[in-house]
C-alpha cells in the first residue's frame, strides 16, 4: 500500500482536513512517483472557503502530489486532459456532477488514462 | 469435416449459417460443445444461437488471438478476422494464435490456420487488410457482434461509429504495458438517436475525446506483458459468448436484462507483487443525449464516414509540441562514432542516455550514463522550483564545463533534454556545448552498429 503524506498547505492553521485516497491507473501513476495509491489529507475548503471539489482536487494534486513536471499529461487548459477518466468511488464522474462534485471524507478518486494498444 | 456420420452433409455443417438458421446440432457438435452446453444457463438454445451467429474480430494481435481461440472453441458459426499485418517474431510472446514457423505470413492466414486446427467446423472469413473508413461498413455489415482488438484510437472511434449506425454490439478491449481495459458497448443495440437513459453507451459516450497524440504509447514503444493483453482478449471472448448465447444481440432484445455499463480495468504489478488491487469494475453512464455518434441530433452517417467525414486521423492527432533543434546543436550517430574512434571527442565530455533503464540494460554506447527522461525532467523542474545548480542532474564527478552529448531511443526526447539543460543554464551562456545525437539509438544501430540490441 502506498502511504504518502503530502505536504499540507499552511495558509490557515484551522483548516479542516479530510482524508481521501487517490488512485492512478493506466500509466498515469508514472506522473505520481510511480505510486498507484496515495492516501492524502486535503483541506476541506479551498482558498475562497468553498468546499473542495474535483476541480480543486486536481489543482491540489498538481501543486502537492505530482513531482513530474509534465503537467500537460494530466491537465490541459485547467481541466483534466482528454483521455483521462475520473471515477468517484468507482463510478464515472459524470454520474456525480463532474468537476463540481464536493469531496467527502473517505472518498476514493481514481484517475485512469484510456488505453488504445492491443 | 467428419465423414463418419451420415446424417449431415458438408453443407449442413459448414455453410449452413449462411444459408439458413440451424435448429439442430450434428453429432460431432454435440460431442465437441458438450461441456459448455451443460453449464447452467446454456443448454441447446444458447448453443444454437452461437452456431447461428457471425462474429467479427478486428485485429489479429495480442487481443484478437486469445479472443479468437475461445470464440472458435465455443462453436460460433462464422468468424471473420480483419488485419493487414504480417506475423513478426516480436509478436509471438503474446499473440498466441501465430507460430514461429509462420513469421512473415499474413496474420489473418496464420490465425485461421491455428483456429482450423482447433475447430474445423466454423466458417472462417479472412479480411487481409486494415479496417478503414472506406471499407468498414461493408466488412461489419454481415456480422452480429464485433470485437475491437485494434491498437489505435482512430480505428477505435471508426469501429464504434459504424457499430452504432449498423446496430451491432461491440466488445472493446485495450492493453499496454501492465494495464488492460474492457467494456461492452452498444449492447443491446439501439438505433442512433434513441436517448432516454435505458440505452447502452457507445465508445464516444464513454471516451468523448481522444488523448493528445503525444501522450499515447503503443505496445511497440512501451512494451506489453503477454498475460495482461491475453487476459483482456479472453475476457472479450467471454463477454461476446455471453451476449450471443443469451440473444442480447438480436433485434427487439432491448427490454432484456440490460446490465449497468461497466469498464473493467486490470492492473498487473511487476515491482510490487502484493499491490492493493488488480481488477476494478467501474460504473459508467448510459447513452449520452449529446453524443456525436449515437445522440439525438447526431449527423453521423455511413455515407459521410465513407467519404471522409468525420476525419478520424485528424480527430486523433491533435498537435503535440515537438520541435527540431538547429543543426549546430545536433550530430549524427555516425559523426559521433567517427569522432569517438579517432579520439576527437572533446576532453572530459559526457554522454547522457535518456532511455528508460530497461532499454539501457540491454546495451548502450560505450561510456554512456543513464538518466531516464522522466527523471531528468523531474530533477530539472525541482531545480527550477527550489533553485540549486543544474549540475545536480548529472552524475557526480563530471566537470562543470564538460561538453554534453544526449542520446535517446529515436531522437525526440534527447532534443527536449538538450533544451531543458540549456534552460537550466547548463550551457554556461553558450560556452559549453550541449549536443543531440540525431535519431537516437535507432540511428546508432542503422548507421554504426547493426548488431546493437535496439528495442
Amino acid at each position: 500500500m502506498g502511504d504518502t503524506t503530502a505536504s499540507t498547505p499552511t495558509m490557515t492553521a484551522e483548516v479542516e482536513m479530510i482524508p481521501i485516497t487517490v488512485d492512478f491507473s493506466g500509466g498515469l501513476e508514472m506522473l505520481f512517483s510511480n505510486q498507484r495509491r496515495h492516501s492524502l489529507e486535503i483541506p476541506a475548503t479551498d482558498k475562497d472557503g468553498k468546499p473542495c471539489n474535483i476541480a480543486s482536487l486536481i489543482g491540489y494534486l498538481c501543486e502537492n502530489t505530482m513531482k513530474d513536471p509534465r503537467r500537460e499529461l494530466f491537465v490541459l487548459d485547467d481541466h483534466i486532459r482528454p483521455g483521462i477518466l475520473v471515477l468517484i468511488n468507482d463510478a464515472d464522474w459524470e454520474l456525480e456532477g463532474e468537476e463540481a462534485y464536493e469531496i467527502q471524507r473517505g472518498d476514493n478518486i481514481l484517475f485512469v488514462s484510456t488505453l488504445h494498444g492491443g | 469435416m467428419s465423414r463418419k456420420n451420415g446424417n449431415y452433409t458438408n453443407n449442413h455443417m459448414g455453410d449452413a449459417a449462411q444459408n439458413g438458421v440451424r435448429d439442430s446440432l450434428a453429432p460431432e457438435e454435440f460431442d465437441r460443445y458438450s461441456r459448455q452446453m451443460i453449464v447452467p444457463g446454456m443448454g441447446k438454445d444458447s448453443q444454437l444461437r452461437l452456431l447461428n451467429s457471425h462474429v467479427l474480430i478486428i485485429g489479429a494481435g495480442g487481443l484478437g488471438c486469445p479472443a479468437a481461440q475461445y470464440i472458435t472453441g465455443a462453436g460460433v458459426g462464422t468468424i471473420g478476422i480483419v488485419d493487414g499485418d504480417v506475423v513478426e517474431t516480436s509478436n509471438l510472446h503474446r499473440q498466441v494464435g501465430h507460430a514461429t514457423s509462420r513469421v512473415g505470413m499474413l496474420k489473418v492466414e496464420s490465425l485461421i490456420t491455428h483456429l482450423r486446427a482447433l475447430n474445423p467446423l466454423p466458417n472462417y472469413v479472412a479480411y487481409p487488410f486494415p479496417i478503414s473508413p472506406e471499407n468498414a461498413a461493408e466488412v461489419i455489415r454481415g456480422y452480429d457482434l464485433v470485437l475491437d482488438c485494434t491498437d489505435n484510437p482512430a480505428t477505435r472511434y471508426l469501429i464504434s461509429d459504424i457499430c452504432v449506425l449498423l446496430c451491432k454490439p461491440l466488445v472493446s478491449a485495450a492493453s499496454v504495458q501492465k494495464s488492460g481495459q474492457l467494456i461492452v458497448l452498444n449492447c443491446p443495440p439501439a438505433p442512433q438517436g434513441l436517448v432516454d437513459n435505458k440505452y447502452a453507451p457507445c465508445y464516444r459516450c464513454c471516451f468523448r475525446k481522444p488523448p493528445p497524440a503525444g501522450s499515447m504509447v503503443s505496445c511497440g514503444e512501451a512494451g506489453i506483458m503477454g498475460p495482461v493483453v491475453g487476459t483482456m482478449g479472453v475476457m472479450q471472448a467471454g463477454e461476446a459468448i455471453k451476449i450471443l448465447a443469451s440473444g442480447l444481440h438480436l433485434p427487439g432484445s432491448e427490454g432484456g436484462n440490460l446490465r449497468e455499463p461497466t469498464l473493467l480495468i486490470y492492473t498487473y504489478e511487476l515491482e510490487n507483487t502484493i499491490g492493493p488491487f488488480s481488477f476494478r469494475a467501474l460504473k459508467m453512464g448510459g447513452r449520452k443525449k449529446n453524443c456525436f455518434a449515437c445522440g439525438e441530433n447526431s449527423t453521423l452517417t455511413l455515407e459521410g464516414i465513407k467519404g471522409g467525414d468525420p476525419n478520424y486521423e485528424q480527430f486523433c492527432s491533435l498537435p503535440s509540441a515537438k520541435h527540431t533543434l538547429p543543426a549546430e546543436e545536433r550530430i549524427t550517430a555516425s559523426e559521433y562514432n567517427a569522432a569517438r574512434i579517432s579520439g576527437k571527442l572533446p576532453d572530459g565530455h559526457i554522454l547522457v542516455d535518456t532511455r528508460e533503464k530497461e532499454h539501457f540494460s540491454f546495451g548502450s554506447i560505450p561510456g554512456a550514463v543513464n538518466v531516464p527522461f522522466g527523471k531528468l525532467l523531474t530533477s530539472a523542474a525541482k531545480i527550477k522550483r527550489e533553485g540549486g545548480a543544474g549540475h545536480g542532474i548529472l552524475p557526480h564527478g563530471v566537470a562543470e564545463d564538460a561538453p554534453i552529448f544526449v542520446v535517446c531511443r529515436k531522437g525526440l526526447d534527447s532534443q527536449e533534454a538538450v533544451e531543458k539543460l540549456k534552460e537550466l543554464g547548463m550551457d554556461n551562456g553558450g560556452k559549453r556545448k550541449i549536443t543531440d545525437i540525431k535519431g537516437g539509438m535507432q540511428a546508432w544501430k542503422e548507421e554504426v552498429d547493426p548488431t546493437f540490441p535496439f528495442i
